[in-house]
């Protein structure tokens, strides 16, 4: 192979219902490495492409829900299998958008897979641990169980591109949520192979709808959308914070604030995220002959 | 034979009504500082019953202020045992004083003291006592190993359960470690303060619980104050999307409970007689002045008729009336402003082509009533159908298929409750598992304990009260 | 569909329930309103009693089936064969347990106080069969209780006697003696009771010789086994010949609803009963317990309401054993007035079968006239 090759260069596009469009606006913006070098271009995602990622999460969302909890922590496992299998290619992307050395960024990569194995094995879990059954005070069955709130919304971490991102859309979608998900701005090609992974893997299309571009343009119109359920605005910069949750609260939307200091990624995380973006139902009936 | 009940009213003497209320702040009852005064009336009868405090900015400023400090003093550091034993204590003295704010909350609210006597006052108690009871065990409760209070509590509550509501958002909160200052809605302020002579004579240590009375100013000092941590909120969704508009940024804590338009759905195969003693529960319990109520009546098609036949015969034997009589179903809605909204909406659904009947009962001349009515040939977009009426108003619609009973319950923005009356048992677990609401009652309506998770999906709000569920609302996970 | 005939039934008398919106002209409506839910044929109370005992308006020739309702045709569709009985039974809607409890449970704080009680009070006498059904029985006993059913209170002529006397067959003749020139009739409990385990032939026979001992009013047992184990027509048929063989006899049938034990099974066999020519449907025997409850009331005030509805006829209710007290009595009339409505609260519609309430009902009427406790020597054993 001569040194003096052109190389193809990729641009990115957004994944929006299993489908990868260009933004409908044509607009891309370059993605540079940490170093400054040209990596690539990206979608700058549109108003609208926002909107067609809500139809796309909506539609998704019920028959996703619908599954079986078994088959949703399958099809999340299996998005682990993937992404181990893939690792020198996401070990490659990271270390290129986090200017981390090969060794950190095995490491996130690992992180990352490991972490999709730990959500998976939530997916039946969850309604045993969130749920209960009520003794009232009368002759009545009585129980309450967590079900996805619908469509979230999510501002994926701005600095953690990979780790970040899985760590943030794979609770919400184990418990049977759809996403529509803002990558990193800076740092937002890691997402979008991801997504490209997920399109092959056994996610239904539209359960993760991801978006690249400027979170001041897409946020207010995630946050604002009457058909988004509920906000993780973990990825939102400090001053744009307050303008969503204004946004949000136009349809009661549950929001997720961004945490208070940066987090490490690398940390065990808590069953938080997903108790976040669920609802309890309580079902109540007599019992009688 | 034509056989009527006498009058059988419970009676007044045992309310002490003072004729002025001050605030309950730091464990005393204080004169207002910056704040004025307004008169609570009974809306059985027009009649004022007292003169009420209204705080102002400053007084809640004092309030917050003496539920920091008894967070961080006293109710803070104190064991969850010794918590737990305030706690029971209160429930103890709510039984003991029962037939007391059983009688003064049919006086401030107008709803019937078979209700308040056999629900309200007694939930009251019963959510102390279950609370009380997790106020040593948090660390069982599946919110970590440690778990810590929020802080101070503002908690707002609405004038359809006064007492109830109060033991909703108190006896979660203080069980978790935080203190509260409580805001009662301006129309029934009185049992929320008999609630604080029963704090005192609990020994509760001051500052744990404080009430300001007023009206909504009130209500936006407390959830715009700093030093407040966590705003309780239960009442109507336009208020509640602009407390939550407030909060933007503030990094304060937020728990809504807000309305619904609950379906109430009934198949052909309904256990019938219940069916219809449910739905009547569901709407004209407390005058339809319930977040969950059954507005909305779905019913397939082939037994609309004679549904609709029964239901009219069972609410002619519905007795409105005086609150206080023992008798008495259906009470006094609770304010002019109320009784307005209800009959604007009913007058709407007249005029978009709905068929409106009303039980033919003779209304009191004084007080604010409105007698229990159904619409017929309601379609989805009338008004009628969207909007919570909050009054003793029963909307009619048709289904063919589980299919259509679903779709049309879940065509609203709400999501607090439903109802499902049919007596197969698969069709309920399925149709329990399609409907968007945080509660579900299946075979029965409008049922309430202190262990059961409660609170709405969409625009009904977030968070629960009741059950383990209801700690999370008061705790820092 | 299973529910189809029923709903066919019920449905087909609902233009009769809409006249009900609209009171008749001239007709006030009281200030709360407490007209009867549901359908009341045009048939009124007055009408009733002006008929002789025993020949109420409805009762058809024997051993057909007993209909003056609109839908005649359908009725004895439902029961032209076992399959079409049990297709109409198992349509019925059902009843939610825990339901009609809280209904019952809340009905039971209905507070009766002042005039109304004391109204209530002298209702529940007249509605009384004084009852008295042991093996120990003697005619003696038979005379002093029907001393007592005549003058309940032999220091106030103004309490009324009561419905009947309830003895067993054989005991017939010397209540008949005893009562002789009083209104209060005489009921047999017949049909081997209270198992109701016997051959036909020897119920039936028991029928008539109580009957033919002028019994005003027989009480049958159905045949429980017979029910539970889904011979739904053999109960129908039993009750038609039994119906016969009353000839003008009042029929109460009583469906034992402590050993059917579902509500939904109360409310099969009250239509059953209801089906085969009853003009009373009864709880129980008083041999098993529990006996009545308010809920199995309010079940078979459900039944006979709808059953009006249905076609027309009236059938009382008769609620027996267990009920001791006052008290217990008003609540049964409050269930009564809030589901039957008011038309059933009269003794040609409601009955207690009873020994002992009767005196806790004169005893609390003394106490409501006079405002002073009273004491139970004041009144006589029987």
């Amino acid at each position: 192979m001569s040194d003096d090759r052109i190389g193809v260069r990729k641009t990115y596009k957004l994944a929006i219902g299993g489908a990868f469009p260009r933004s409908e606006s044509g607009r891309t913006y370059v993605v540079r490495a940490a170093d400054g070098g040209f990596l690539a271009n990206a979608a700058r995602a549109s108003r609208k492409d926002v909107r067609d990622a809500v139809v796309a999460a909506r539609k998704a969302q019920v028959g996703w829900a619908a599954a079986t909890a078994y088959n949703r922590g399958q099809v999340v496992y299996r998005i682990a299998e993937m992404l181990e299998d893939r690792r020198a290619q996401f070990v490659e992307a990271v270390e290129a958008g986090e200017g981390v050395d090969a060794r950190a960024a095995g490491a996130l990569v690992d992180a990352a897979v490991d972490r999709l194995v730990w959500y998976a094995g939530w997916a039946d879990k969850v309604a045993q641990v969130a749920g209960s059954s009520n003794p009232v005070a009368g002759p009545y069955f009585n129980f309450s169980l967590p079900e996805p709130t619908g469509v979230v919304g999510i501002a994926a971490p701005q600095e953690s591109s990979l780790l970040g991102l899985v760590s943030v859309v794979a609770p919400a979608i184990v418990t049977g949520n759809a996403t529509v998900v803002v990558a990193s701005e800076l740092r937002p090609l890691p997402g979008v192979t991801l997504a490209e992974v997920l399109a092959t893997s056994d996610l239904p299309g539209g359960v993760v709808n991801l978006l690249t571009g400027s979170l001041v343009e897409v946020g207010p119109v995630l946050a604002a959308h009457r058909d988004v359920d509920a906000l993780d605005l973990c990825g939102v910069p400090a001053e744009l914070v307050t303008e969503l949750e204004q946004l949000a609260a136009g349809s009661v939307k549950r929001v997720l604030r961004p945490p208070a200091a940066a987090l490490d990624w690398r940390e065990r995380p808590t069953p938080h995220r997903m108790l976040a973006f669920v609802e309890t139902k309580t079902v109540w009936h007599p019992v009688g002959v | 034979m034509n056989w009527e009940y006498a009058p059988a009213p419970e009676s007044r003497a045992i309310v002490d009504l003072q004729p002025s209320y001050g605030l309950f702040i730091d464990g005393e009852f204080v004169d207002p500082g910056d704040g004025s005064a307004f008169k609570t009336v009974n809306p059985a009868t027009e009649e004022v019953l007292a003169e009420v405090a209204a705080a102002g900015p400053a007084d809640v400023d004092r309030a917050v202020e003496a539920a920091r400090r008894a967070q961080h003093e006293t109710w803070g550091p104190m064991s969850g045992a010794e918590r737990a034993k305030y706690l029971f204590r209160v429930a103890r003295i709510l039984q003991e004083r029962s037939r007391e704010l059983a009688v003064l909350e049919s006086l401030d609210n107008g709803k019937p003291i078979r209700e308040s006597r056999d629900i309200d006052v007694p939930l009251s108690a019963a959510y102390f006592f279950y609370y009380a009871g997790w106020a040593d065990k948090l660390e069982y409760a599946g919110f970590g190993p440690s778990p810590q209070p929020i802080g101070v509590a503002g908690q707002i509550i609405p004038w359809n359960f006064p007492l109830l509501m109060a033991a909703w958002k108190l006896a979660p909160a203080l069980a978790a470690g935080n203190t509260s200052v409580l805001k009662p809605a301006e129309t029934t302020p009185l049992t929320a303060l008999v609630l604080a002579e029963i704090f005192q004579e609990a020994g509760l240590p001051p500052g744990v619980v404080n009430v300001v009375t007023g009206a909504g100013a009130t209500g936006a000092a407390l959830v715009a104050h700093p030093g407040v941590a966590k705003i309780a909120f239960t009442g109507s969704t336009d208020v509640g999307k602009g407390i939550q508009r407030e909060l933007a940024g503030t990094g304060k804590r937020l728990t809504l409970e807000l309305g619904g338009k609950g379906a109430n759905i009934v198949f052909e195969d309904a256990p019938l007689d219940q069916a219809i003693e449910g739905i009547v529960n569901g709407i004209y319990f407390n005058q339809g002045h319930v977040c969950c109520a059954g507005s909305r009546l779905l019913v397939q098609e082939s037994i609309a008729e004679l549904v609709v036949e029964k239901l009219k015969a069972r609410l002619q034997t519905l007795r409105l009336g005086d609150p206080l009589d023992k008798n008495t179903d259906i009470g006094a809605i609770n304010s002019p402003v109320q009784l307005e909204k209800i009959t604007e909406l009913a007058a709407a659904g007249v005029a978009e082509g709905a068929e409106r009947w009303t039980s033919p009962c003779a209304l009191p001349e004084h007080g604010f009533w409105f007698p229990p009515t159904i619409f017929t040939d309601v379609s989805p977009s009338h008004r009628i159908a969207r909007e919570e009426i909050f009054g003793p108003v029963l909307s009619v619609l048709t289904f063919r298929t589980p299919e259509e009973a679903v779709m049309k319950a879940n065509n609203t923005p709400y999501g607090l409750s439903a109802g499902i009356w049919t007596e197969k048992g698969s069709r309920i677990l399925w149709m329990a598992q399609q409907l968007r609401a945080g509660v579900v009652w299946a075979n029965t309506f409008n049922r309430f304990d202190p262990t059961s998770p409660f609170g709405g999906y969409r625009e009904s709000g977030f968070g629960r009260e009741g059950g383990r569920h209801g700690l999370e609302a008061y705790l820092d996970v | 569909m299973l529910g189809s005939a029923w709903l066919a039934l019920v449905s087909g008398a609902s233009v009769a329930v809409h006249r009900r919106d609209v009171p008749p002209a001239g007709m006030v409506l009281p200030p709360a309103p407490v007209t009867r839910i549901g359908v009341m044929g045009m048939v009124t109370e007055t009408q009733l009693e002006a008929k002789p005992r025993g020949t109420a308006p409805w009762a058809g020739s024997a051993g057909t089936l007993v209909v003056a309702g609109r839908d005649g045709a359908a009725l004895a569709d439902i029961a032209a064969s076992e399959a079409s009985l049990r297709r109409f039974l198992m349509g019925l809607p059902g009843v939610d347990q825990v339901g009609a409890e809280a209904r019952t449970a809340m009905l039971a704080t209905r507070s009766i106080k002042a005039a109304s009680k004391l109204a209530a009070l002298e209702l529940v006498v007249r509605m009384i069969d004084l009852t008295t059904l042991e093996g120990a029985d003697t005619p003696g006993k038979i005379r002093s209780l029907c001393a007592k059913a005549r003058h309940p209170d032999l220091g106030d002529a103004g309490v009324p006697p009561v419905a009947a006397v309830c003895v067993y067959p054989d005991l017939v003749g010397t209540a008949k003696a005893a009562l002789s020139g009083s209104p209060v009739a005489v009921a047999a409990v017949a049909t081997a009771f209270p198992s109701g385990r016997a051959a036909l032939d020897v119920k039936l026979a028991d029928v008539r010789q109580a009957v033919s001992a002028g019994a005003d009013e027989i009480d049958m047992v159905i045949d429980r086994g017979a029910f539970l184990s889904g011979r739904y027509q053999l109960v129908l048929d039993e009750v038609r010949a039994v119906k016969e063989a009353c000839g003008g006899a009042h029929l109460k049938v009583i469906l034992e609803t402590g050993e059917l034990v579902t509500y939904d099974n109360v409310k099969r066999a009250s239509w059953l009963a209801m089906l085969g020519g009853a003009d009373f449907i009864k709880t129980s025997t008083g041999k098993v317990a529990p006996a009545a409850t308010l809920p199995v009331a309010l079940v078979m005030l459900e039944a006979v309401r709808d059953f009006d509805t249905a076609t027309g006829r009236q059938v009382g209710v008769k609620v027996a054993g267990g009920i001791r007290s006052a008290k217990d009595a008003l609540r049964y009339l409050v269930v009564v007035r809030e589901t039957a409505g008011e038309a059933w609260l009269a003794p040609d519609r409601f009955r207690f079968g009873a020994s002992s309430l009767l005196n806790d009902v004169l005893m609390q009427r003394t106490k409501q006239l006079t405002g002073a406790y009273v004491r139970a020597d004041d009144f006589s054993q029987d």
